[in-house]
Formats: C-alpha cells, sequence, structure tokens
C-alpha cells in the first residue's frame, strides 16, 4: 500500500487573528502553528491502511514556508514514512496553484491513495483535494467520515444535507477526510524521536501568479451590540416581542 | 457584457431551496456584469419547480438530462456543466457551497483551469471583475478578493443570499447530454428522519449543548423545533456529540457544519470560539444559559439567563400560541 498523504501547516484554531499591517494578511507574531486538524484525520486513516496491509510507504507532502517541517516531522512522529516540502514563503492565495504543485510532485508516485483533509481551518478552501484528482485524472471522494477497502474497490461514507451518501470507487483515489473518519494518534515519544531520524526532503515550490487577488482582509462585521433580555421564563413574552417586531424573524 | 451560469441542485427530481439562493447571487453578478443568467441543473428527467425560477432571476433554465443524472455524479456533472461553463463563454458560474457544490465547484474549477472563491458570504463586481468576500479564519475574519481568471468560479454560503423574486419569466429548454458514467457512483443516500431539515439549510437552528445534562431531554428542544411548524432543525454542540448525545451531522461549529440561518436559538452552550465558527454568521442569536457570563451572550443580540429547563417549555409554548 503506497500512501501519499497532504498535509498543511496552519494558524492554531484558538488564535486571536490580528490582521498584518499589509491589511491582507494574518500578523503571525505570537501565532501558534499546528497540523490542520483534518489532514491529522487523513494522516491517521494512512497509518491504519498501511497497518492493516502489514506493507507499505506513507509520504507526507506539504507546501509552505521553512518552518512548515515542524508539521512535517509531527505527522512523521505519528508514523508516516518519509515528508516531502515544497517550500516557499507564501501559500499561494488561489487553492488551484497549490494543487498544480502538489500535483506535480505526486504525479509520477504510483499511490494507491491519496489523502487530504477536507479543508484547511486557515483558509477555508475547501478545495485542494479535489483539485489534484482533477488534474491527476485519478477519481475522488470528498469529506469522508467512513471507509472500507477490499482489494482495489472501496466505499466511502459522506456526509450530504439530510442523508449519508455511501459511494464506491476503485483505487487509486484520492480521497478527502472528514471528522469521525478515526481518532487520530498522539505522536509517542518513541515516535518523535524516530521522527528526527527520518528522511525529510527539501525542494523550491514553483506555481504561477493564480486568479486570486487579495484585497483586503477585514474583521468579521461587529455584531451590534447584544442585549439580556431578562431573567427565567417570565422573560420569554419579550422575547417574542423582539424577535417579531425588532429582529422581524418570526 | 458577460453571462452568468447559475448551476443548481436538485434531490428525487426536485429543485432544492438553496437553487433560489444561486439564481438570486447569480442575478447580482449578472447585473454588474451587464448579462444575462442561465440556470442549469442536472437530473435524469424534467426537474420539478424550476418554472418558478424566472421568478428569482433566471432567464434561461435548462435541464440537462441523463439517466445517471437522477443522483449526484461527480464525474458526470464536472464534465456537463464545464463543458457547458466552456461551451457559452460564461463570465462567472455559480455554485451552492452545499455538500454537493463543495464537491463539485473545485472539480470544474480545475477541469476549467480556473480560480474558485468558496464559501462566498458576498458578492459584487468591480471594475468588471467578479469580488468575492468569505469568511477565514473561523469566521475570525473576512478576505475580500477579485478573481483574475475567467469564469470567475464561486460557491454561496446557503443561507446567506435571500432570494428576491423579480417578476420575469425565463424561458426553459430542456437538453439531453452525453457524460460517462464515472468511476465513483453514489450506490445508496441514507436518509436521515424523514422530513428532517438539514442544520446547513434550516431557516430556524436551535442548537443544545451539555447544558441539556442528558440525551433525552434534547426532546425540549425538538418539541420547540416542531412548534416552528417545520421550518427548524435541531443542531447541538461538539461536547454533546463527542458525548454520543447527538450524531456528528449535527453538530455546529468549527469541526461540524457552518450555519447562517435567520434565527439560531443556543440553549445551554457556552459559546466556544469553535462553535461560534460555524454560527456567528447566523442573522439573530438567541442565547438561553444559566451562566450570565457566558461567551455566548457576547455574540447574541437578545440572552436570558436562566434556567434552560424552565425557559424552552414555555418558549414553545409561546410560539405555538403565535401559530396557533
Ligand atoms: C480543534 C477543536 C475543534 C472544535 N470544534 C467544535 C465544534 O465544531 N463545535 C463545537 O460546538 N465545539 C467545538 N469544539 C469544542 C469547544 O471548544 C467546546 O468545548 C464546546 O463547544 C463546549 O460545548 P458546550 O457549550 O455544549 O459545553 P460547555 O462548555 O460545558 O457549556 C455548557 C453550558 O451550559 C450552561 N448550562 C448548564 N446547565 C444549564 C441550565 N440548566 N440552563 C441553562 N444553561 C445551562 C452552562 O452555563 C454552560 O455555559 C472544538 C474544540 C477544539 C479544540
Ligand atoms: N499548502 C498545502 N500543502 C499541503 N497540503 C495542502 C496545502 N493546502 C491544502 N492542502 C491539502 O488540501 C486540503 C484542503 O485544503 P483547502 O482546499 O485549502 O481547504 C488540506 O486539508 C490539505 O490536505
Amino acid at each position: 500500500m503506497k500512501i501519499a498523504v497532504c498535509i498543511k501547516r496552519v494558524a492554531d484554531s484558538e488564535t486571536r487573528v490580528k490582521i498584518g499591517p499589509d491589511g491582507k494578511s494574518l500578523d503571525e507574531a505570537g501565532v501558534k502553528f499546528v497540523l490542520n486538524p483534518y489532514d491529522e484525520f487523513a494522516v491517521e486513516e494512512a497509518l491504519r491502511r498501511k497497518e492493516a496491509a502489514g506493507a507499505g510507504e506513507i509520504a507526507v507532502i506539504a507546501l509552505g514556508p521553512a518552518a512548515a517541517q515542524e508539521t512535517i516531522r509531527t505527522a512523521l512522529a505519528m508514523g508516516a514514512d518519509r515528508g516531502v516540502l515544497l517550500q516557499a514563503d507564501r501559500v499561494p492565495a488561489d487553492g488551484l496553484e497549490t494543487a498544480k504543485a502538489l500535483a506535480a510532485e505526486l504525479k509520477a508516485g504510483g499511490w494507491d491513495l491519496i489523502l487530504f483533509g477536507k479543508m484547511a481551518i486557515d483558509d477555508y478552501n475547501h478545495q485542494v483535494g479535489p483539485m489534484v484528482a482533477e488534474l491527476l485524472g485519478l477519481p475522488c471522494v470528498t469529506s469522508i467520515g467512513h471507509l472500507e477497502l477490499a482489494g482495489r474497490k472501496g466505499v466511502a461514507e459522506r456526509e450530504v444535507e439530510g442523508g449519508l451518501e455511501v459511494v464506491e470507487f476503485p483505487l487509486p483515489v484520492v480521497l478527502t477526510a472528514d471528522k469521525g473518519l478515526n481518532e487520530p494518534r498522539y505522536p509517542a515519544l518513541k515516535g518523535i524521536m524516530a521522527a528526527k531520524k527520518k528522511p525529510l526532503e527539501v525542494k523550491a515550490a514553483t506555481f504561477g501568479p493564480g486568479g486570486v487577488e487579495v484585497l483586503a482582509m477585514l474583521p468579521p462585521p461587529a455584531r451590534q451590540e447584544g442585549r439580556i433580555v431578562g431573567e427565567g421564563a417570565a422573560a420569554v413574552p419579550e422575547l417574542i416581542r423582539l424577535l417579531r417586531e425588532e429582529a422581524k424573524v418570526l | 457584457m458577460s453571462n452568468v451560469l447559475a448551476v443548481l441542485e436538485q434531490r428525487d427530481g426536485t429543485l432544492r431551496k438553496v437553487s433560489h439562493e444561486v439564481v438570486t447571487g447569480a442575478r447580482r453578478l449578472a447585473d454588474g456584469l451587464g448579462g444575462t443568467v442561465e440556470a442549469l441543473v442536472l437530473g435524469a428527467g424534467a426537474v420539478r419547480g424550476t418554472d418558478a425560477l424566472g421568478s428569482f432571476g433566471a432567464d434561461t433554465v435548462v435541464t440537462a438530462t441523463n439517466p445517471a443524472f437522477a443522483r449526484y455524479a461527480p464525474e458526470g456533472f464536472t464534465q456537463a456543466v464545464a463543458e457547458r461553463a466552456k461551451a457559452s463563454g460564461f463570465g462567472a458560474v455559480v455554485f451552492a457551497a452545499s455538500a454537493t457544490g463543495k464537491d463539485l465547484a473545485p472539480r470544474v474549477a480545475a477541469t476549467l483551469g480556473v480560480a474558485l472563491a468558496a464559501d462566498a458570504t458576498d458578492v459584487a463586481v468591480e471594475g468588471g471583475k467578479v469580488v468575492v468576500t468569505r469568511p477565514i479564519y473561523a469566521g475570525k475574519a473576512l478576505l475580500k478578493v477579485k478573481l483574475t481568471t475567467q469564469p470567475a468560479v464561486v460557491s454561496l454560503r446557503p443561507n446567506v443570499f435571500t432570494p428576491v423574486e423579480r417578476p420575469k419569466a425565463g424561458a426553459a429548454q430542456a437538453v439531453s447530454v452525453d457524460a460517462p458514467a464515472g468511476r465513483v457512483t453514489v450506490k445508496e443516500i441514507k436518509a436521515a428522519e424523514a422530513g428532517a431539515l438539514d442544520v446547513a439549510e434550516a431557516p430556524i437552528v436551535i442548537s443544545g449543548g451539555r447544558g441539556l445534562k442528558e440525551p433525552a431531554n434534547f426532546k425540549l428542544l425538538e418539541e420547540l423545533a416542531r412548534a416552528f411548524g417545520g421550518k427548524a432543525a435541531v443542531g447541538a454542540s461538539r461536547a454533546v456529540v463527542d458525548a454520543g448525545w447527538r450524531p456528528h451531522a449535527d453538530q455546529v461549529g468549527q469541526t461540524g457544519k457552518t450555519v447562517s440561518p435567520s434565527l439560531y436559538i443556543a440553549v445551554g452552550i457556552s459559546g466556544a470560539i469553535q462553535h461560534l465558527a460555524g454560527m456567528r454568521t447566523s442573522k439573530t442569536i438567541v442565547a438561553i444559559n444559566k451562566d450570565k457570563d457566558a461567551p455566548i451572550f457576547k455574540v447574541a443580540d437578545y440572552g436570558i439567563v436562566g434556567d434552560l429547563f424552565e425557559i424552552v417549555p414555555k418558549l414553545a409554548e409561546e410560539i405555538r400560541k403565535l401559530h396557533g
């Protein structure tokens, strides 16, 4: 089983977002960076598939700044075998440019599975996985919460509005992981030590200008200061009045 | 001048409600670009509800039929939409950022070799280019971007683009298309409870958290939802999903669904930042919590401090009276 997992270094979800001086990007001072949580599900799934197959190789690939080596080491500490960093000062704003760079790296790999997170929790782009699949001409199932593989075929489940889609596909395939797929393991001390010795190849990433020009990063629209209507069940009639007359939602 | 393609969704041969929002967003772009809106729906046969699309701003409605299109077929849909988009040289292609749209839009964009701005909460045309505003960092910031490749591919966050009716009939047209069956096939859709609305799409969402104390108490929220007469869905915080009280499909937040209903009622939810990530773009937020310092009150438009076990039944009673 040859498995590639694309992983992204992202600002932790607890981060207080401060807009940088350019007005277009995050002020990274004091920000903690982590392995994208959805990519943890992808790494975990790769480990389980390799363990079940009894043999294989797991490569993790990240496009990002030099500091993304740490993110790769985290995945190696979980148990991946080797890492590739496509190094760039910044991650392109256009997801298709990221997808092209990753696809070029993945192209000749002969992978059985190529795994992604369903989305990165920084840009919420929700697109790089299925774009890579299109670029490589591979079948793809996105946002999977359950996976079964038997031989060269698989069945996955994905949440859709009001239900679960049960999807069949052949291998090789591109899959993107949703929460619920598995419970990612924490790297053990032994894994952390071993990760330091695992191969990590660094290459320069190349990408074009892309089709997304960032005009501005803005704070979310301030919600009008809310108000406490009252205490206990006695406040309900006043709430109803406000919802009807002021908010006009009833 | 350039025209806009609105890619709609159907389920079991009926147009899905989110399609009206897609046409509304597409209309806004078409007005800015000085073009028309073509609404495209893919199905196995005629799709119910397409006749009303003109009144939301569609100039033409195209139903692309193929026996393989009864259900979403990723590869066939991608090819059909991309070919339609290419053939007519559209200036923009608009999807819903629904489960299907999140899967389909990136494939179509990659096939066309153009950028996608996903999950937009606002769209406009500035200097002849499509400009999109979209939440990033779990809603803690907005990114305003200009799409410079053509067509501009955009997906719209559900429930944000309020359908605007305009009295004008669109011309319907049915086209049958050839599409490969595709390697990936949807075998089955395991439906959730019959009639249950999905939290991501319901106009009213009532979510419960650990304050509900035990799973059985969610019946209080279900009763409140029923009082709204089929317009409300019941959501949940991660704490209660992780505890196994509610299915993951109902989870609202960073690792769950993003919802933007017109009314969101948070019951016994503290308001952790990851929960807010999923609901802060709701139009009106109500919080019911016994702790007056709970962070949920900072984003709520209206709050009631007190015991939910007293407040929720009273609220259901008053709502029932209203709908009496
Ligand atoms: C990476 C990551 C991702 C996450 N993703 C999500 C996500 O998608 N969605 C999500 O919701 N959380 C998410 N979380 C978890 C989040 O941080 C909180 O732990 C969670 O939202 C808390 O759930 P809660 O509000 O139900 O519980 P609590 O924080 O325990 O709050 C319970 C509330 O109920 C109130 N209460 C108790 N009894 C009563 C009563 N009788 N009447 C009225 N009020 C009462 C209490 O005052 C309290 O405010 C995530 C966390 C991490 C680290
Ligand atoms: N810079 C990157 N390097 C490696 N993988 C990435 C990168 N950006 C996105 N991905 C992968 O694509 C998924 C979806 O990301 P996105 O489309 O940005 O929301 C992520 O969960 C990762 O698996």
